[in-house]
């Protein structure tokens, strides 16, 4: 039953990046071979650790960057060229929440300014009713009609990220990418925010790809979770299927890692976090891997459903291609 | 004797209280966690009982270690303190060494000024402490600058420099706030093992309960500038009794059973320079009374070292 | 490393070439040297026959591009004026400037880096605001109003020093003073804001949580950061220290390469402008491209270069 908003299919970006004032340029591949589906109406949780490409994918689902590799659809057609006719068309349709609320707002407009500023540039309605539009969008997100006249330093963090939101939802997008919209906030804060958006979400039935590193504010308003590493999904699933019994031994590892569980025995990862201008050949996290084979470190594994419960994971273990080596302690 | 105490503990940056008057004491090996908010005050009580906020800080109270007052200390007293008796590490590691100087001089200066030594046997003493806190090639990373590791192996050496002076206490300020969470698990495993092995008190200051339940003994709880809640661990999850520990918890996803929304705690933390009269929290707390915004709570005993500073903390002990 | 010193290199001969070209153009089409030099009331042909030994009958692009071509064989000509070779009359001048130049970059290493250093360790005391007024009122005049200043006040009023002329060390005094206050207060204030940006690193702080005196601090975390932005600056005055003295040179009337190209410049003297604007060129580039040596070396993040931090 569910329809697909936008498909991705094999998304690669590269960057170049420079090393120190006498280097060459090197490849960096922030996102390599990356499948990805947003259905009508779901929110899809992107989770991951600094580096593994998650806002990169976040920017390109949005058309802001366009892919080195592979193909975008929106509604069932291709994503357009980043700033041409029709891409700025779309850009009414499809929106974003950053991290950092007062880097994302004038600092020099009132609130009241920036919300109405979209419905400006995308020509929705009349001078005359946008005063009425924009108290109503604040009043979606839970501010006051006089937040309006306030200037972004005015507000509070949360009450910046709510703003964030009503400029946002103003051209009534049907898809929202939310990059780590709470991780710059308190925790009380974060609760509240969190709860707007799943109520945002289901009243309006939003499209939304929510990026976080926290797998427990994941699980608080996704329908689905997808696991990246290293510039690919390693697993994908509904969320209490990957929090509760992940398939993936890079996704049982950041499990256990949420702190403040009782009786859950920590995997404790070898070595540093990726780096992604040094891409491991196979499966990228075949280093760090307590169950990796020969076979890992030549063959990337593809994510597709596990035999049995048709679980979506990229392992060569986990899909029963290969035995895991006798229990070793992790 | 304890180690460290503090007491009426008061620091104002201008006409803006930072802190509120704190009374805490860390015991000799114990581990204490201090959770609260952004600006509620649990970095500055211990910035400013080791001498390390900026000159405008206003500070009053008493800071004592074993017995002996260390707040307003001459320089050379405290210089000689910092790194020696008391260590301390920070949030961002990669930023908090310095850029310009290798990391195997950063240990060595520490070792150099707490015990004495130089050249050969401090950079033998500096691997050795790389070794201890699980730097991998101990020997060549000491000649690394601090922008050639990773967030973890960065919060490795700030480690590694804290323990050269054999610390007695080590204050370790949001360790792991800026390093992924993978890495965070293996730096409180880090911590935790090392505060066992030398017998050292650890104070972990966090905005993450989750946190402070894996490492600590007891914990703390601060709001705007005021301990309001302090109990052992076991007994603050189980029965936490102020309306903010309580709201704080639950404000936190939880990892199983029914989604539905979490109980958001309302409203916003008061600015330092307008905070409400009375309890700083009765103005977003669901139970407050008018007697809340009379005058300041006084702390009450709940249980063997378990105190709230709070009028309707023992109605709130009943669940609702 | 090959690669950076190659696309340096380059940078700094296009820039040298770009100097040669733009200085070409706004002489030869700001007025005729040969008129200019000849006088205005010299006969005609004597004014053709100056024009014709020199060459400046031709089409202003064989000029140029014989110019350039003979730049390019090393000869830079001689002068309209007197007819000796250009990089001789330049060579000969050069002793009087660095007289000055040097002196007064040690008067702005030596009174701008400890004023900033000191204003920024004391930020809003009194001295610092002493400190910082002056630094402002050093950089704002114009070096021709303090240079004529000076004169009045120890030249004039209190006959204490010769107000111009090289006969003595006396006489370097005054342009020395009205050189480097200019240079040590724009120092002053760069040292004091990179090091107020350092003083405010999380590194500065652990530094102290480590039990380093503060003194300590100062001068082994924090001023080899601050460093870094500074040396830009210096790089800059090392680079003037040829160039930096024309106004200077002119109002306390010293025979330098300064005085030699605004007589130049005067008479439309080709060559010897030319020439004057390559050696400042080039000691600017020069001076640029030490700097950016300098900042490998005191930078460990530009040497090897590997992104900090995941």
């Amino acid at each position: 039953m569910s329809v697909p908003l936008l498909v991705a299919r094999g998304l690669a970006r590269r960057y170049s990046m420079k090393r120190g004032l006498f280097g060459a340029p090197t490849a960096v591949a922030a996102v390599e071979g990356l499948d990805l589906t947003l259905d009508q109406g779901r929110t899809l949780g992107l989770v991951g650790e600094s580096g593994c490409g998650k806002s990169t994918t976040g920017r390109m689902v949005l058309g802001m960057e366009a892919p080195d590799a592979g193909s975008i659809a929106f509604a069932g057609q291709p994503m357009p060229r980043p700033g041409s006719a029709a891409w700025r068309a779309l850009r009414a349709r499809m929106q974003m929440v950053f991290q950092d609320p007062l880097g994302a707002l004038d600092r020099r407009l009132t609130i009241g300014a920036q919300v109405a500023e979209p419905l400006v540039i995308h020509g929705i309605g009349t001078r005359a009713d946008r005063p009425e539009r924009v108290a109503a969008l604040l009043a979606d997100v839970g501010l006051r009609p006089d937040h309006a006249g306030r200037y972004p330093h005015e507000l509070s963090g949360g009450q910046r990220q709510r703003a964030v939101l009503a400029r946002a939802l103003a051209t009534s997008p049907e898809l929202l990418v939310c990059d780590e919209p709470i991780s710059a906030l308190d925790v009380s804060i974060q609760a509240q925010v969190m709860n707007l958006l799943t109520e945002i979400q289901a009243r309006l039935g939003l499209t939304m790809l929510f990026i976080s590193h926290d797998l427990r504010a994941v699980r608080q308003v996704s329908h689905r979770v997808a696991v990246m590493y290293l510039g690919r999904i390693v697993e994908e699933g509904a969320p209490d299927a990957v929090l509760h019994d992940p398939a993936h031994p890079y996704a049982q590892a950041l499990v256990s890692a949420i702190p403040g569980q009782q009786g859950v025995r920590r995997i404790r990862l070898q070595g540093d976090p990726p780096n992604p201008a040094d891409r491991p050949q196979g499966c990228a996290f075949h280093p760090r891997c307590p169950l990796a084979g020969p076979v890992c470190r030549q063959a990337v594994p593809e994510l597709k459903p596990r035999p049995g419960d048709g679980r979506l994971v990229a392992c060569h273990v986990a899909q029963g291609e290969i035995s895991p080596p006798m229990q070793r302690a992790a | 004797m304890n180690l460290v105490e503090i007491s009426g503990l008061t620091v104002r940056f201008g006409a803006a209280p930072a802190l509120r008057g704190i009374d805490i004491a860390v015991a000799p090996g114990e581990a204490l966690g201090m959770v609260g908010e952004s600006g509620c005050g649990k970095s500055v009580t211990w910035l400013a009982a080791l001498g390390l906020l900026p000159g405008k800080a206003r500070i009053e109270g008493s800071v004592t270690l074993q017995g002996q007052e260390i707040l307003g200390a001459p320089a050379a007293t405290l210089d000689r303190l910092r790194g020696g008796r008391v260590a301390m590490i920070f949030q961002d590691p990669s930023s908090s060494l310095n850029p310009v100087h290798r990391i195997g001089k950063q240990v060595t200066e520490a070792l150099g000024l707490h015990r004495g030594l130089t050249s050969a046997a401090a950079r033998a003493e500096a691997k050795r402490l790389f070794e201890l806190v699980g730097i991998p090639d101990a020997q060549r990373r000491l000649d690394a600058y601090p922008h050639e590791l990773s967030g973890g192996q960065n919060q490795r050496v700030m480690i590694a420099m804290a323990l050269a002076g054999q610390p007695e206490l080590l204050i370790a300020d949001e360790p792991t706030t800026a390093l992924d969470v993978t890495i965070q698990a293996q730096i409180l495993d880090l911590l935790n093992e090392l505060r066992r092995e030398m017998g050292m008190a650890l104070v972990l200051i966090s905005h993450d309960l989750g946190v402070i339940a894996e490492t600590c003994e007891r914990v703390a709880v601060m709001y705007a500038g005021r301990i309001v809640e302090e109990a052992p661990v076991e007994r603050l999850f189980a029965a936490p009794s102020h309306p903010y520990t309580r709201g704080l918890m639950a404000a936190l996803p939880p990892i199983d059973g029914p989604r539905r929304p979490l109980a958001a705690i309302p409203g916003t933390v008061p600015e330092p320079s307008a905070l409400p009269p009375g309890c700083a929290f009765a103005p977003r707390c669901a139970l407050a009374r008018e007697a809340c915004s009379v005058a300041i709570p006084p702390d009450r005993l709940l249980g063997a070292g378990h105190r709230a500073a709070c009028l309707v903390a023992d109605d709130a002990l009943v669940p609702a | 490393m090959a690669r950076f010193l190659a696309g340096r290199l380059l940078r700094a001969f296009i820039t040298l070439f770009l100097v040669v070209t733009f200085a070409f153009v706004v002489l030869r089409l700001s007025g005729d040297p040969a008129q200019i030099i000849m006088g205005a009331d010299a006969p005609h042909e004597a004014v053709a026959a100056f024009r014709q030994a020199w060459g400046l009958d031709k089409s202003l692009w064989e000029q140029y591009l014989g110019y350039v071509g003979s730049i390019f064989t090393g000869d830079l000509g001689r002068s309209m004026r007197d007819g000796r070779p250009a990089a001789a009359l330049v060579a000969e001048r050069i002793p009087a400037t660095l007289a000055l130049t040097i002196p007064a970059l040690f008067l702005k290493l030596g009174l701008g880096i400890p004023a900033g250093i000191y204003a920024a360790l004391h930020r809003n005391s009194a001295i610092d605001r002493v400190v910082m007024l002056v630094a402002v009122a050093g950089f704002t005049i114009p070096s021709f109003v303090l240079g004529l200043l000076l004169v009045l006040v120890f030249a004039v009023q209190l006959g204490w020093l010769p107000s111009g002329g090289q006969e003595s060390w006396r006489h370097a005094i005054l342009p020395v003073i009205t050189l480097g206050i200019g240079g040590a207060a724009v120092l002053a204030r760069f040292t004091r804001s990179a090091m107020l940006e350092v003083l405010g690193q999380p590194y500065i702080r652990t530094a102290s949580a480590k039990g380093v005196p503060w003194r300590r601090v100062v001068s082994g975390h924090a001023a080899p950061n601050a460093a870094i932005p500074t040396v830009t600056i210096i790089g800059f005055m090392f680079g003037s220290l040829i160039a930096g003295a024309v106004v200077v040179e002119s109002v306390f009337s010293w025979p330098g390469v300064g005085r030699l190209m605004v007589v130049a410049v005067a008479n439309r003297d080709l060559a010897v402008v030319q020439c004057v604007l390559l050696l400042v060129s080039f000691t600017m580039v020069a001076a640029n491209f030490t700097v950016d040596l300098l900042y490998g070396l005191i930078d460990p993040r530009l040497r090897t270069g590997a992104q900090g931090g995941h």
